[in-house]
C-alpha cells in the first residue's frame, strides 16, 4: 500500500460502503474490516431509529431495519450531531411506502423529523400576550409575527396524520371510531421539551403567511379566507401560549 | 458539590441516570459526555448545564476527525467552543482517528497508517483545534482490529511526538490497549509500561465483547470491565500514580448503583496509589 493519507481515506470510505477499493484489498480481505462496516452502518441505523420512533411503531422492527440500512448506505450523515440525521428519510419512506399498505407513513415520518428539529433548536426570545398590551389596532395590523425556529407546523389533507403520529409516538391504541379526516399539527420546543397540538387548516395558512413575511393583518385575512369559521382570537391565544412567535416587529 | 474537588473516578453520563447522577455526591466523582450530543439547543443542553452547576464534566469528542487529511470543520469547532464556554469542562479530549471525510460523517473511529505525512497533518489539526478552543486537549489511543501496512511510527512513538509538537496531553484507554493487543497480537502490559507517564491526563476503562466469528475483541462498551483490564489498570496506576479515570458504558446499561459499584473499585485503586490532585 503506497497511498497518501487522503487517497487512503478516499479508498477506505469506498470500502466501508461495499464499493470497489482495490488499493485496500489487503485490508478488506481481513475479516476485521467488517467491524468498521458494521459499526458505521449500525451507528447510522440506530440514529435513524431514534429519530423516527413513530415510523418504527407503525411498520415494525424488520421493515424499519431494512429501510434505515438502505437509507444509510445511500445517504450517510453530513453532521456528527446525529439528531440532525434523516432530513431526507421522510421522502425516502414516501418512495418506499407504495409497497406497503401505509399511505400515511411519510407524513408520520415528517412529524418525527419536525420533532427532532424542534427538540434540538436553539431558543429565541418569544412574544407573550403581555407584550401586546397597550398596542393599538393599527400597530397590530402593521406588525409582523415571525414564527420561531423551534416551531414547526403542517396541514395534512389526506389523513389524520397528527393523530396517527401521536398515538404511534406515545404507544397509544388507535381508536376504530377516530374520524378519518385531514389534520394539521403544531410542534414547539423549549428547554423543557417538545409540546404539540392539532391545528386547523386556517391556522396552518396563518402560520405559512407569517413565515412568508406577511403583515399580521394580511396573514389573518388569509387565515379567515382559508377557513371562514376560524376563531382567530382563540388561535392567536393558543399560538402565543405555544411560544410560536418571535417578538413583534414592524415594517 | 463536586466541581472543585480533585478528580477521582468518573462515569460516562447517560440520560437514563440523570436524576441519580445529579444527586450523587461520591468523593472524586465526575462525568463525561460526548459533546456532539449537546451541540444543539433545547432540553439536552439545559440538562447538561444543570449537571455542570453541580459536577465536574469532561467533554470527550468523537467527531473532530483529527486524523483526516483535512482541517477540522470550522463549524464543529465553533460549536464545541460555545459548549465549552457554557459548561466549563475540566477535561476536553478527542481520538487519534478520523470519522468525517469530504462532508460525510461515518460514525466510527477509523484507522489510518501512522506515516510522517499523517503526523504532520494531525499535529496541525491539533494545534488548530487547541487555538480554536483556547485550551489544550487530550488525545486517546484507539482500538485496533486491522493489520495495517504503511506505518512509519509505532503508536506510542506517534502519540508521544504529537504531544511534544502540540502540547496536547494523552488519554490512555486501557480497554483499547487490551482489545488491540488481543486483536493484533502484542503485549498489553509492555505497551502500558512504555506509555509516557508524564503525558497522561486521563485514563479510560470499559467493557468489551467478543466476535467469535473473527476471533476479535470489540471495544463495545456494553459490559462490565473485564478482570484482565482491571489487572492492567492496577499495573498502570502502580507505575504512574493516580490519574482521573473514566468508566465508559454505552450499551446494556445497568442500574446506576451498579456503575457506582464498579466506579468504587477504580476509586479505591486511585486512593491506594496516593493523593489525587
Amino acid at each position: 500500500m503506497n497511498l497518501s493519507l487522503g487517497q487512503f481515506q478516499d479508498a477506505f470510505v469506498e470500502a466501508l460502503y461495499q464499493r470497489p477499493a482495490p488499493a485496500l484489498a489487503s485490508l478488506t480481505e481481513q475479516a476485521a474490516f467488517a467491524v468498521y462496516r458494521n459499526t458505521v452502518l449500525c451507528g447510522c441505523v440506530e440514529a435513524l431509529r431514534a429519530n423516527f420512533p413513530s415510523v418504527e411503531t407503525l411498520v415494525g422492527t424488520g421493515w424499519m431495519h431494512d429501510a434505515t440500512r438502505a437509507y444509510a448506505q445511500q445517504t450517510p450523515p453530513d453532521d456528527a450531531r446525529l439528531i440532525r440525521y434523516g432530513a431526507g428519510f421522510p421522502a425516502f419512506v414516501q418512495a418506499l411506502q407504495a409497497s406497503q399498505d401505509v399511505p400515511y407513513l411519510a407524513d408520520v415520518a415528517r412529524l418525527d423529523w419536525y420533532w427532532c428539529e424542534v427538540f434540538s433548536a436553539h431558543q429565541e426570545p418569544y412574544l407573550t400576550l403581555s407584550d401586546l398590551a397597550g398596542m393599538t389596532a393599527t400597530d397590530l395590523e402593521r406588525g409582523h409575527l415571525a414564527p420561531r425556529s423551534c416551531v414547526r407546523w403542517q396541514w395534512f389533507d389526506a389523513h389524520p396524520a397528527y393523530s396517527l403520529w401521536r398515538v404511534s409516538r406515545e404507544g397509544l391504541p388507535w381508536s376504530a371510531d377516530h374520524p378519518w379526516v385531514a389534520e394539521g399539527a403544531l410542534l414547539s420546543g423549549d428547554s423543557d421539551g417538545v409540546s404539540h397540538q392539532p391545528l386547523q387548516i386556517g391556522a396552518c395558512a396563518f402560520l405559512d403567511a407569517c413565515a412568508a413575511g406577511q403583515p399580521l393583518q394580511v396573514a389573518s385575512q388569509i387565515a379567515q379566507q382559508t377557513q371562514p369559521d376560524l376563531d382567530f382570537s382563540d388561535l392567536l391565544g393558543r399560538l402565543l401560549q405555544a411560544k410560536a412567535f418571535r417578538p413583534l416587529t414592524f415594517a | 458539590m463536586n466541581r472543585s474537588n480533585p478528580l477521582g473516578a468518573g462515569l460516562g453520563l447517560k440520560a437514563e441516570h440523570y436524576d441519580q447522577a445529579l444527586a450523587c455526591d461520591a468523593e472524586g466523582l465526575w462525568y463525561e459526555v460526548h459533546p456532539e450530543n449537546y451541540m444543539v439547543g433545547g432540553p439536552r443542553l439545559a440538562w447538561l448545564e444543570r449537571m455542570a452547576e453541580r459536577h465536574a464534566l469532561s467533554l470527550h469528542g468523537v467527531a473532530l476527525s483529527l486524523a483526516a487529511d483535512a482541517e477540522p470543520d470550522a463549524g464543529h469547532l465553533r460549536r464545541l467552543r460555545a459548549l465549552i464556554e457554557r459548561v466549563r469542562p475540566v477535561l476536553v479530549s478527542e481520538h487519534l482517528a478520523w470519522s468525517t471525510w469530504r462532508g460525510q460523517y461515518h460514525p466510527d473511529l477509523l484507522p489510518f497508517p501512522r506515516s510522517d505525512e499523517a503526523l504532520k497533518r494531525i499535529s496541525e489539526n491539533i494545534l488548530r483545534t487547541q487555538e480554536a478552543l483556547g485550551r489544550s486537549i487530550a488525545l486517546e489511543n484507539p482500538s485496533h482490529y486491522l493489520h495495517l501496512d504503511g506505518h512509519d511510527w509505532d503508536e506510542i512513538g506517534f502519540l508521544t511526538e504529537l504531544a511534544r509538537r502540540t502540547g496536547c496531553t494523552l488519554l490512555l484507554d486501557v480497554n483499547n490497549v487490551h482489545v488491540s493487543a488481543h486483536n493484533l497480537g502484542f503485549d498489553a502490559a509492555g505497551y502500558l509500561d512504555r506509555f509516557p507517564a508524564q503525558a497522561i491526563s486521563e485514563v479510560h476503562l470499559a467493557g468489551y465483547s467478543q466476535d467469535d466469528q473473527a476471533a476479535l475483541l470489540i471495544d463495545s462498551h456494553d459490559a462490565a470491565i473485564a478482570e484482565p483490564v482491571w489487572a492492567l489498570y492496577r499495573h498502570l496506576i502502580a507505575r504512574i500514580g493516580p490519574r482521573p479515570t473514566l468508566i465508559e458504558r454505552d450499551g446494556n446499561l445497568p442500574a446506576f448503583s451498579e456503575l457506582l459499584a464498579e466506579r468504587a473499585i477504580a476509586q479505591a485503586t486511585l486512593a491506594s496509589a496516593g493523593a489525587l490532585s
